[in-house]
């Protein structure tokens, strides 16, 4: 009766009610200093350009396909008799279901476009040098989680290119020395991919790596706000604090700041996204394969497998390296180890970075010409082993007698995955004898 | 900076022209005419809907679309049940074919495929130059071949309405040689209504998908002018 009473009589009741069940949260929970530390009172340099939209980008495609994901996994049946037919019932008889099925199935692929910008950006201003390694590790660790998602769940629609992608992936592990056939067999549960493996795929994109990888963003997202975020400038915000206050003097409150600036940010995303959902939404075979709307058959290998766009510069790199001829006198059967050796490293060496990168400044603002040199061979490496990882390696045609009639394309693709691998194995060289321009105190514009 | 984001632009630019380009698996040393393809054209639709039920369904099954689907290319249900309900008995079952799987494929060598999705597997262009391009040869089990399909299992069903071609292998042309009920026009617009259907059937939410995405862009335009708007309020004293 008193509180009623004390209701009536102050205006500013609602507020002090509030007041109060935030403070009686707060005693039991830390609510405000979490928002605190992680929002209004967390300093971003002011100085972000738009490279730094693809952070909270990403955990706005994971959200997205995390909503989807849910309600695709209501109508979807992880059986081989069943499940092209119900992504089939979900595209024609789930109301909306269209639209969530390509929302899920864009989202993948946008999924990698916002990950490769944000990993582009962290390259190239240096994100991951001291004291952020481990902010990159977590990263590194999210990108794979991402890719055995997109792995995984491309079997799911059970089409000839899931189920032919997914036998080339996983007999890939039975190229490794000693185990690897027993972990291919493993991994499919069966002697080829079969209603086992489509079961256990199901079971590994819906449950095990979702809940990883929402680990690893939290993770990743509480090393960052640890560390602090760095900035075009690649200089540490955190040096230069007003006296007073302690707060950094380029930083920014992230809330309100950036999170207004990445709403709008994100409203561009959305059109894109949506410019490709209501209108491309097989984006010319780049996000669905044509292949894969006729239904799974073991028994018909189509003439061309080649992996969703965003895995085909790794893919390139396996086929670029030749196989070992094997070792006859000494029993040493020949191996395709090497390539897969080779294609397991062109991710995982991301990871290595903050260990190679020499230099005195961080980005590449400061940088000479010799490091914008290498990046730019990387860049085109990529792009370039992308492109030919998605055509056979006949594509250009032949080289003649002189160079034994090897594939003019395999050819290019062994130069640039040299390339690939030089940017990091000579990394310590160039970025040390590389001539840096003075760093300013504070960010420029 | 700019000069980055300049960079980071033209490498987008550069990546998604090498992604754009259509990517089908249809044999692409055959030139394809394009298929006269209008989802918006109810009457071609329906024709084709008509084709498709009297001709193929009888081989070929489409399990995942179903009767009832037919009354957003303007039919009523009553037409439906009247003229296309032959292999099914409620409205909202879907098109099945009678014969199984085992059976066809023991007395036609292949089992004919479903075809819900064909077009979004091969293309309406192929689909629409494949059934314009059967020929008589001598040496296939059925008497027929095709150009756009070497040695395909089908026969020319539709035969009597086309007529009898001869591929010349030195010319790679193909000439009438015994007109059917059609005249090569009227052919060629019967198998377009027909590969129109096959279209609109891969996909029967695309009209209302193409539809509605105007709409979307409309509202995240106006958002966007709004949040823009509001980041600039709040920005306006961030130097």
């Amino acid at each position: 009766m008193t509180v009623k009473t004390e209701l009536k009589q102050n205006k500013s009741a609602g507020t002090n009610l509030s007041q109060n069940v935030l403070n009686w949260v707060d005693d039991r929970f830390p609510l405000t200093s979490n928002i605190k530390a992680h929002l209004t009172e967390y300093y971003a340099p002011k100085n972000f350009n738009i490279l730094y939209y693809f952070g909270a980008l990403s955990l706005l495609v994971l959200v997205l396909q995390i909503l989807t994901g849910i309600f695709l996994t209501m109508h979807y049946k992880p059986d081989a008799e069943l499940a092209f037919g119900s992504v089939e019932y979900i595209m024609r008889d789930v109301p909306w279901g269209w639209l969530i099925r390509y929302m899920h199935s864009t989202g993948a692929s946008m999924f990698f476009i916002v990950v490769y910008m944000h990993m582009f950006r962290g390259i190239i201003y240096g994100s991951y040098r001291t004291p952020r390694e481990l902010l990159w590790l977590f990263g590194v660790g999210i990108f794979l989680c991402l890719m055995g998602e997109a792995f995984f769940g491309y079997l799911l629609p059970w089409g000839q290119m899931s189920y032919w992608g997914a036998q080339v992936i996983v007999n890939l592990f039975s190229a490794i020395p000693f185990i690897g056939p027993d972990v291919s067999e493993w991994l499919r549960g069966d002697y080829l991919v079969s209603d086992a493996t489509l079961n256990r795929f199901f079971a590994f994109h819906v449950i095990a790596l979702p809940f990883v990888l929402v680990g690893l963003v939290a993770a990743h997202i509480i090393a960052l706000h640890e560390v602090g975020s760095n900035n075009p400038d690649g200089i540490e915000i955190k040096k230069n604090k007003d006296k007073e206050t302690g707060i950094p003097l380029d930083g920014i409150p992230f809330h309100p700041y950036y999170t207004v600036k990445d709403v709008s940010g994100a409203v561009v995303f959305l059109t894109v996204f949506s410019t490709v959902i209501f209108f491309a939404p097989e984006m010319g075979g780049y996000f669905l394969e044509a292949n894969n709307f006729v239904p799974a058959n073991p028994l018909v290998t189509p003439a061309h497998i080649a992996p969703v766009w965003y895995f085909t510069p790794y893919y390139s790199i396996l086929r670029a390296v030749p196989p070992f001829p094997g070792i006859g006198i000494i029993g040493i059967p020949p191996s395709l180890f090497p390539g897969v050796a080779a294609m397991g490293l062109s991710v995982m060496v991301f990871a290595l970075l903050p260990w190679l990168d020499k230099g005195p400044v961080k980005s590449i603002r400061y940088r000479g010409t010799l490091y914008k040199k290498w990046l730019a061979a990387f860049v085109v490496s990529f792009v370039v082993l992308g492109y030919l990882g998605t055509e056979p390696s006949n594509i250009w045609g032949q080289f003649g007698g002189y160079l034994g009639n090897a594939d003019r394309a395999t050819v290019v693709a062994r130069f640039f995955t040299i390339v690939y691998f030089a940017f990091f194995i000579l990394m310590p060289w160039y970025t040390k004898k590389d001539k840096t321009l003075p760093v300013p105190e504070r960010v420029t514009g | 900076m700019k000069y980055i984001i300049k960079k980071a632009l033209l490498v987008f630019a550069f990546l998604s022209s090498v992604f754009l380009p259509q990517a089908g698996f249809a044999n692409e040393d055959i030139h394809l005419e394009s298929a006269p393809i209008d989802a918006s054209n109810h009457e071609s639709l329906q024709r084709g809907a008509k084709t498709f039920v009297n001709y193929c369904l009888n081989c070929h099954s489409a399990n995942y679309m179903r009767y009832n689907r037919l009354l957003d290319i303007g039919l009523s249900e009553k037409q439906i049940k009247d003229n296309l309900l032959f292999a099914a008995d409620k409205i909202g079952d879907p098109m099945k074919v009678a014969m199984n799987k085992a059976d066809a494929k023991k007395w036609l060598g292949v089992a004919p495929p479903d075809l819900s999705v064909e077009v979004r597997a091969r293309g309406a262009d192929w689909v629409y130059n494949y059934l314009r391009s059967f020929y008589r040869d001598a040496d296939s089990a059925t008497g027929w071949n095709n150009v756009v399909y070497p040695k395909v299992a089908m026969p020319h069903i539709l035969y009597e309405l086309q007529g009898e071609q001869k591929f010349n292998h030195e010319t790679h042309e193909l000439t009438l040689v015994k007109p059917g009920k059609l005249s090569v026009i009227e052919y060629d617009n019967f198998v377009g209504d027909l590969t129109n259907f096959l279209a609109y059937m891969s996909e029967p939410a695309k009209q209302q998908r193409n539809h509605m995405g105007w709409f979307v862009l409309l509202f995240l335009g106006v958002l966007l002018v709004l949040t823009y708007r509001l980041k600039k309020a709040y920005w306006k004293d961030i130097h």
